[in-house]
């Protein structure tokens, strides 16, 4: 029971964060690209409720920014200049969801005033905006290239397990090959075959294929273990007695016994394919610049300079933190039953 | 005639300089002629540790073509003329003088007497005619065999006596006398059989033993340990001394640190690990320059030779071949779309976000650093998107309604920048560029390439359509760069491979080139070299962007030291510095 309810919760979790990526656009105040030139390497900028003299404001207001300025403090002259937050603001069209577009956004600050919640990049790019856009490709490459991992595992895996014989053995020594391939490699040949220049787009489903393809051998031999096993009982003995056909079988009797593989296999896989587009954008061959992945902001604190000077370029790294540890709870949460029922 | 710095001489014996050496002196026959400096006197003694970005590959002056091996080399071995790296001016070494012949084809060179290999066996003109004879060995694939071409044919190097060469140049060379520097002099008495039998390329791996090398530099070899440094010690038989009469080098030993790279370095160098940075980016400079306390000085010693541009790819062996590449040459190829790319190319925010202020935007690809050489009269031009726009509209290029823009025939542009991922700040210097272009509503995407692709792209396949790219030349002296400009030049980048001249302005650069290798008086030369600025500059082959300055980093007790704009940027005095 107590376990049911922190799956809710972990779910529940994933579930906003999901949908705060694909309302990235809504949340972020400004577009991931866009160069604030005179801005490089901002910090965060505070926001204020009392002002230099003492006095409560209602509406919260930021202090407009220095050129260049990589330090918290505040001058006299900035004092003077004074932007309120505002909620529900227009802005820079983005589009939502692919198709539609809009320029409303959650908040903002009265120009010429800006508002870096998380500082800014070397170009003078919000860093809370690109973490937004970001998270689009970081979590939505983990999850399409799972659901391709296990389609091919679950089909592959079941083929193996009902009808055995040369079948299983072709479909699980491809499996070995599979498990042997060193698929960052695989990814450095794919890129270099590919034409020089691909579009994000491509990049992005490039990605999504690979780590997809190479990672479908693992749960297919778990699922071909279950279907295995589950053949054998007296269920579908039954059914196949009663003369219904293998396709039916499978579908209806055996293929229903590997959800919890299937379910508990797909909590593993996401954070680890989540960790693959991270690990692929920091080495610079995810997705290409200037389109902002949690990886590829990552990749700036590669540089010593940066690491020890704009802690702010950490905070992509300190993301993926949280959402790692929640999606290994769950994995956890959902293994329990499993446990528990051996 | 060069009027020779003589006053660096000093007669003296062997005997008679031993006050102060901590090395005891060694009796000669001949006396020795040290050639003195006049920079502070220092101490002999202690240390110095420097980082290298990756290993030498060899200890053989033949071979060597990497940037660390070339590094080690420089300091084991020494050249017969200097190219002071302070003055940018010629400057006797191993020729204590040299006289030109009215014809400029002629030079006759003395030699230092009684100085010796840091082995201890003496040096004379058998060892000068042994090294040309080397260098300019096909068989010897030396890569200094190039530089000692003129016009496709080699010089001539002969013996006078023991201590005078005369080199003879198929045709007058203009500043004849820089083609000598960094051509290291090698032992005859220890190369010369191998050589005969043809095993010269096996000599000198870094594992030799260090009593089977020798060289005429201020170190020789100590310890080699593989993958992460390389000890040097003093060369006891250096020929140079300072001014008091004790000879150098300061140091007891030099040691070269493999560190990977930047990032390792600065923390090592912080940690007091090692005693010089060189060069260091801007960003590190500006993070390090910020911690005195450290004991360490951070020092930028002004714009260097180094530019840094866009290579548009006009390769005539891609049509058929490349359709893509060729599809977009029609806009490479047509000069109002180079020159709104140089027009929207925001030169000011390269300098500024790159090279954090420490930098130069560049309106000709000689630098300011190079004082002697660069046209004044030609400045770079604030970014204009408007101005660019204008000029792509005239030439009949438009936009479509989402503000992309297409070429007079309805295609739209679309391309992509190469740049190496090593490099960080061109592939800032990229991403910079593509925001500027997609102003004029060109589709470009940065591609960061490894090094060694993105080379083969550029030079072999010339599979790639603009690419971001820096040259530094070791030289301020055009002729450095002669094959870069020869629209027949190995190094002619954007059109690599032509047989005649593509382009009347490639064949106007041609002429002047030409022109100015040949030309004996300097000013004549400086105003065919500034013709050939301008025209780049009219016809912008290369969009130049800016030039970094040299940065550099060291322990502030460390003495004389003088960083300069000229590779070796700080160790180029190394035999004068002192803790």
């Amino acid at each position: 029971m107590r376990h049911k309810k922190t799956i809710r919760w972990l779910v529940g979790f994933l579930l906003l964060l999901h949908l705060a990526a694909l309302l990235a656009g809504f949340l972020a105040p400004y577009s991931p690209t866009t160069q604030e030139r005179e801005f490089p390497y901002a910090a965060p900028t505070r926001i204020h409720f009392v002002d230099g003299s003492g006095h409560f404001h209602l509406r919260p207001f930021v202090y407009g920014v220095e050129p260049s300025s990589s330090d918290s403090q505040i001058s006299a002259d900035q004092l003077a200049n004074v932007h309120s937050l505002r909620f529900m603001v227009p802005g820079e069209r983005y589009p939502v969801a692919g198709w539609w577009k809009s320029n409303l956004h959650l908040f903002g600050v009265d120009a010429p005033g800006k508002l870096f919640l998380l500082g800014t990049d070397g170009y003078g790019r919000d860093q809370f905006s690109r973490l937004w856009f970001g998270s689009q490709i970081s979590l939505v490459t983990p999850l399409v290239a799972t659901v391709i991992s296990l389609g091919m595992g679950v089909t592959l895996g079941a083929m193996a397990g009902f009808w055995g014989g040369w079948v299983d053995e072709l479909i699980m020594r491809i499996a070995e090959l599979f498990v042997a391939i060193p698929w960052l490699y695989l990814l450095f040949a794919v890129r270099a075959a590919l034409p020089l220049s691909i579009s994000p787009v491509g990049a992005f489903l490039l990605l999504v294929t690979v780590i997809g393809t190479v990672g479908w051998a693992r749960p297919a031999r778990l699922i071909r273990s279950v279907v295995l096993t589950t053949r054998q009982q007296d269920f579908v003995l039954a059914a196949r007695a009663a003369g219904a056909t293998s396709g039916s079988i499978l579908w209806q009797h055996i293929l229903p016994q590997t959800w919890g593989v299937v379910v508990t296999q797909a909590a593993i896989l996401i954070p680890q394919y989540l960790l693959a587009e991270v690990t692929l954008s920091f080495l610079g061959i995810g997705v290409p610049e200037p389109t902002p992945s949690w990886g590829n902001m990552a990749g700036s604190v590669q540089q010593y300079s940066i690491l020890t000077s704009y802690w702010w370029m950490l905070i992509p790294v300190i993301v993926i933190i949280p959402v790692m540890y929640v999606y290994d709870r769950l994995a956890a949460a959902l293994h329990e039953p499993v446990k528990s029922s051996a | 005639m060069r009027k020779l710095r003589l006053s660096f001489l000093l007669y003296v014996l062997a005997g008679a300089v031993a006050q102060g050496f901590a090395v005891p002196p060694i009796v000669h026959a001949t006396p020795e002629e040290l050639l003195i400096t006049h920079n502070s006197v220092g101490r002999h003694g202690g240390r110095l540790v420097v980082s290298q970005h990756a290993e030498a590959k060899t200890l053989n002056p033949v071979l060597a073509v990497d940037r660390p091996s070339r590094e080690v080399l420089g300091v084991l071995n020494a050249d017969l003329i200097h190219i002071n790296r302070l003055t940018h001016q010629t400057e006797s070494a191993l020729a204590k003088s040299w006289k030109v012949s009215r014809d400029g084809k002629q030079y006759t060179l003395q030699l230092r007497r009684g100085i010796r290999f840091s082995d201890g066996e003496p040096f004379d003109s058998q060892d000068v005619t042994f090294s040309f004879q080397v260098y300019l060995d096909e068989r010897s694939n030396s890569s200094q065999r190039d530089l000692l071409m003129i016009a496709g044919k080699p010089i001539a190097v002969a013996a006078l006596g023991p201590y005078a060469v005369r080199v003879t140049l198929p045709q007058p060379y203009a500043a004849g006398d820089r083609l000598f520097d960094g051509i290291a002099m090698l032992p005859r008495h220890l190369l010369e059989q191998g050589y005969r039998e043809g095993k010269l390329g096996q000599a000198w791996p870094l594992t030799v033993t260090p009593a089977q090398i020798a060289g005429l530099g201020p170190f020789r070899v100590k310890k080699y340990t593989p993958g992460q440094q390389i000890a040097l010690e003093r060369n006891p038989h250096y020929w140079k001394a300072d001014s008091k009469g004790n000879r150098l080098p300061y140091l007891d030993e030099l040691v070269f640190l493999v560190l990977a790279n930047e990032d390792a370095e600065a923390p090592r160098f912080e940690a007091g690990d090692t005693d010089i940075l060189s060069p260091v980016g801007a960003k590190l400079f500006e993070v390090l320059g910020k911690d005195a306390s450290q004991g360490s000085r951070l020092q930028d010693a002004g714009p260097g030779l180094e530019y840094n541009f866009l290579l548009f790819n006009m390769n005539d062996d891609v049509a058929g071949r490349l359709p893509e590449i060729a599809r977009a040459q029609k806009w490479f190829k047509d000069l109002a779309f180079r020159e709104a790319v140089s027009q929207a190319t925001n030169r000011e925010d390269v300098v500024r976000l790159v090279y954090l202020a420490r930098g130069t935007a560049l309106a000709s690809h000689v630098t300011p650093g190079n004082r002697a050489w660069m046209d004044s009269r030609l400045q770079p031009r604030p970014a204009s998107t408007e101005h660019a726009r204008k000029v792509l509209a005239s030439a009949g290029y438009g936009w479509n309604s989402e503000g992309l823009l297409h070429d007079p025939a309805g295609q739209m542009v679309e391309f992509s920048i190469l740049v190496s991922s090593s490099n960080q700040q061109r592939t800032h210097m990229a991403n910079l560029i593509q925001e500027d272009l997609k102003k004029l509503g060109m589709q470009v995407s940065v591609v960061p390439l490894e090094f060694r692709s993105f080379v083969q792209r550029v030079m072999q396949t010339h599979n790639y359509e603009i690419a971001v790219m820096g040259f530094a030349s070791g030289d301020t002296d055009p002729n450095g760069e002669m094959n870069f400009w020869l629209s027949s030049g190995s190094s002619h980048l954007w059109n690599l491979g032509q047989k005649k001249p593509a382009t009347n302005w490639e064949a106007e650069i041609d002429v002047l080139m030409q022109k100015q290798l040949t030309a004996r008086d300097p000013k004549a030369r400086k105003k065919l070299y500034d013709r050939v600025q301008q025209i780049v500059a009219e016809q912008l082959p290369i969009v130049v962007i800016a030039s970094p300055h040299i940065l550099v980093g060291s322990k502030l007790k460390l003495k004389n030291f003088e960083p300069a704009i000229l590779a070796p940027y700080a160790l180029h005095n190394v035999e004068e510095l002192f803790w």
